[in-house]
């Protein structure tokens, strides 16, 4: 099994990846991380750049297409993975595409159907964020919440406006700025109002965003990628997310 | 659709006959011909809306992230925002109900075999309104369309008109075309209404005060009345501020000499005229003046009657939630020897204003709209900019960011496909299965294609670097370097990171490259497996 671990984090975002390869190795499974990946070619896409994007996309495909399994750690480069790749890349790289795009996972969605083995235990309130690419590309927001439910001591609790965008939506945080910390105030205290400690995601970008803003106006909601609280959730783990906290 | 969603639940509509009309009518008995009753004292109502969101679209107009700025810091956003978010709780994402969910379906085919076909829709429909005395133009531009409709209420005489909801008048200008010439022009859905009041354009395209309260609603309607103390609402109960708006228009209806109305849907089989409201006014401004004008755009055209069956219920619950609107007025031309009511002339102007450019290109879903707003409701970018004026244009929201750029009228509108975080909500809630979000990502391409220049070859550059795993490797390598060599004050100088800091705590970008490092210690066998499976 290949780890896409995507080019957040090679930048910023090294924790969910490194929690990612802990966890699935747990299930058992043999993880490579490709040395030769970059980036989906997402964010050149979503700025009105296809061609520097399909470029990228090829270079993807080829990299992973030799594995029997793909496992993303961020459900918006799988749901650019599966929506994207299929409309945008031609000729002998769609087929190519094709064969790998079915054999790629969003990380809750491996393992909602083949970790099922794993024993996960961590104390705490947490609340989930969907992402929306994962949501509504991707159409997945039963498998991060069955996983979750498997977390023994672990306390999900549904926030009214769970499905709506934090408002990272890639350069839309650099464009809009101000709109786009509007919408994640709306998030953050919408997310606050349920009692969690911690907000939850498939996407450390989100959750970038979040966490900055959530850190300039002190709000006091956390933010944790969904392979991270798993990986705290191993037999190994702290027990408790308080100590994920401190940690 | 009418004003379903003005404030906090002020609705119109719905009460018996025979209610007293306070104010307004006993003014003019007799002598000088009157103006509006539901326009005087308007002068009194404060301009509390900014600049950008004016009735008529100002000639200057700032820089969308300017506009976006300044709408999310104005008061009133925040609480619009919270009301149409709670409207998007009720009606959530892509649940759609069984029996709507197969009217949908049904809908997005018959909007594209329209399409399709439009001008031998066109054309039937043209023949049934003729046969059935209605008069139908077609103009290319929206100068052509209100020149129409200048002409038809010179000939008829008009002073006063009444007006029921549409989007396409705004989109033309008519309000204030017909008003150069010295008519009045009164909106008698209650929403549009009270924005008309405020001189501000629409908000929303079924729920045009949408951006109001009930208490900013009260407001323009106690200015409006003025000193005159019995004609103010008698209190600022949802129900004695629609009744006080209807005590108003009532005795416009009866006087006004043209009424003007859009259209839902203009059905090519019988030539029929479909329109919805909640409040009735449509059936008013459609039987009491002497003259109809109708004024949509081509897209409105459905093939069969039988197709109505569809479309207005899908259009009743995407956008308003109802299995049906209070009011469905279907019109077959003017009114006939014998019967009651109706105009002695039916008017049916067919606007093109660039939509033949949409047609045939990738594009062309978009003219499946039937106007039913879901989409602005859902989004929650057009939320948190406090009812979508900031658009600054006549469309707002999601579709508006993909229409607008393709109607092409203003330069500024190019930039409103990256009025979107891509978050996907509009297309789960499009009863007719726009792909809008797919169609924002083209349009941001056809925008930068547009403007070959240094962010092209840079995207250029960065993805022939990226596609290296050396390259990549050495910008991460890079990146590194530079946030440990650089103090945190001069990275945050940098123009992306400054837009960032703006409202957030930059991430350390001194992480570049650490997961790598990691990944030889920990798992080194695994790597060099991979390794072999790297590009030649």
């Amino acid at each position: 099994m290949a780890l896409f671990t995507s080019c957040a984090a090679d930048l910023v975002a090294p924790g969910p990846a490194l929690a990612a390869a802990r966890v699935l190795a747990a299930t058992g499974a043999e993880v490579t991380v490709p040395r030769a990946q970059t980036c989906c070619g997402q964010v050149a896409l979503n700025s009105g750049h296809p061609a520097p994007a399909t470029r990228l996309m090829r270079h993807w495909v080829a990299t992973f297409e030799g594995y029997d399994a793909v496992v993303a750690v961020s459900g918006s480069c799988a749901a650019t993975v599966h929506h994207r790749f299929p409309r945008l890349l031609t000729g002998r790289w769609r087929p190519r595409a094709a064969d790998v795009v079915e054999r790629t996972w969003e990380f809750t969605q491996y393992l909602a159907q083949y970790g099922g083995g794993l024993d996960l235990a961590l104390t705490g309130d947490v609340t989930w964020h969907d992402a929306c690419h994962m949501l509504r590309s991707l159409g997945e927001r039963a498998a991060p919440r069955e996983v979750l439910g498997r977390v023994r001591g672990l306390r999900l609790h549904e926030a009214a406006d769970r499905e709506v965008c934090c408002g990272f939506g890639g350069t839309f945080a650099l464009t809009y700025p101000e709109v786009s910390c509007a919408m994640a105030d709306r998030k953050l205290a919408d997310g606050a109002a349920t009692g969690a400690t911690h907000v939850v995601s498939s996407d450390a970008t989100c959750l970038l965003h979040l966490a900055g803003r959530a850190e300039r106006r002190a709000v006091r909601l956390r933010t944790l990628h969904v392979a991270e609280l798993l990986a705290a959730a191993l037999p190994d783990g702290p027990g408790s997310l308080a100590e994920v906290a401190a940690a | 659709m009418s004003a379903e969603g003005e404030g906090e639940g002020v609705s119109g509509g719905g009460e018996g006959e025979g209610e007293e009309v306070s104010g307004g009518e006993r003014d003019f008995g007799t002598g000088e011909r009157p103006g509006s009753s539901a326009l005087r004292g308007a002068g009194r109502v404060p301009r509390e809306r900014p600049e950008w969101a004016a009735g008529v679209r100002p000639g200057h107009r700032p820089l969308l992230p300017v506009v976006t700025a300044d709408a999310v810091a104005r008061e009133e956003s925040a609480r619009t925002a919270e009301r149409l978010a709670a409207r998007s709780r009720e009606r959530p994402g892509d649940q759609w109900p069984e029996h709507v969910r197969a009217l949908r379906e049904r809908a997005a085919h018959i909007r594209r075999e329209t399409l399709d076909d439009l001008e031998s829709h066109l054309g039937a429909l043209t023949a049934r309104v003729t046969e059935h005395g209605g008069t139908v133009h077609r103009a290319a531009t929206a100068a052509d369309a209100t020149a129409v409709v200048r002409r038809i209420a010179a000939e008829h005489g008009a002073r006063l008109v009444v007006k029921s909801k549409s989007m396409v008048a705004e989109e033309i200008g008519l309000n204030p075309a017909l008003e150069a010439d010295g008519i009045e022009v009164v909106e008698t859905d209650l929403g549009e209404y009270i924005v008309q009041l405020g001189d501000e354009r629409p908000a929303h395209i079924i729920a045009p005060a949408a951006h109001l309260s009930r208490a900013d609603v009260a407001r323009r309607f106690d200015a409006l009345a003025g000193a005159e103390q019995a004609q103010r609402p008698r209190d600022h109960s949802a129900s004695a501020l629609a009744g006080f708006a209807r005590a108003r228009l009532r005795a416009d209806f009866r006087r006004a000499d043209m009424g003007v109305t859009g259209v839902n849907f203009a059905v090519a089989e019988t030539g029929t005229l479909a329109l919805v409201t909640n409040e009735g006014n449509a059936d008013m401004v459609t039987s009491q003046p002497r003259v109809h004008v109708a004024v949509m755009t081509p897209e409105k055209v459905v093939p069969r009657l039988a197709d109505l069956g569809v479309l207005l219920p899908l259009l009743s619950h995407a956008g308003a939630g109802q299995r049906a609107t209070v009011y469905q007025t279907l019109l077959n031309g003017p009114r006939r020897d014998g019967e009651a009511d109706g105009p002695d002339a039916l008017h049916l102007v067919i606007v093109d204003n660039g939509r033949h450019r949409i047609l045939g290109t990738k594009y062309e879903d978009v003219l499946a709209c039937i106007r039913c707003g879901a989409c602005q409701t859902a989004c929650p970018v057009f939320r948190t900019l406090g009812g979508g004026h900031a658009y600054g244009s006549v469309y707002g929201g999601p579709v508006g960011a993909v229409l607008a750029p393709l109607l092409d009228e203003h330069p500024g509108d190019a930039e409103l496909p990256y009025l979107s975080s891509l978050c996907g909500a509009c297309a789960d809630v499009c009863p007719v299965r726009i792909p809008l979000p797919d169609m924002l990502v083209d349009l941001r391409a056809d925008h930068a294609a547009s403007r070959r220049g240094p962010a092209a070859a840079a995207w250029h550059a960065w993805s022939v670097l990226w596609s290296s795993r050396a390259g990549y490797l050495a910008s991460l390598a890079g990146t590194a370097v530079a946030a440990r060599a650089l103090p945190r004050r001069a990275l945050a100088a940098l123009p992306a990171a400054r837009r960032w800091a703006r409202g957030r705590t930059l991430p350390d970008l001194r992480a570049a490259g650490r997961l790598r490092r990691a990944v030889r210690r920990t798992a080194g066998r695994g790597s060099r497996a991979a390794r072999h499976r790297d590009l030649p």
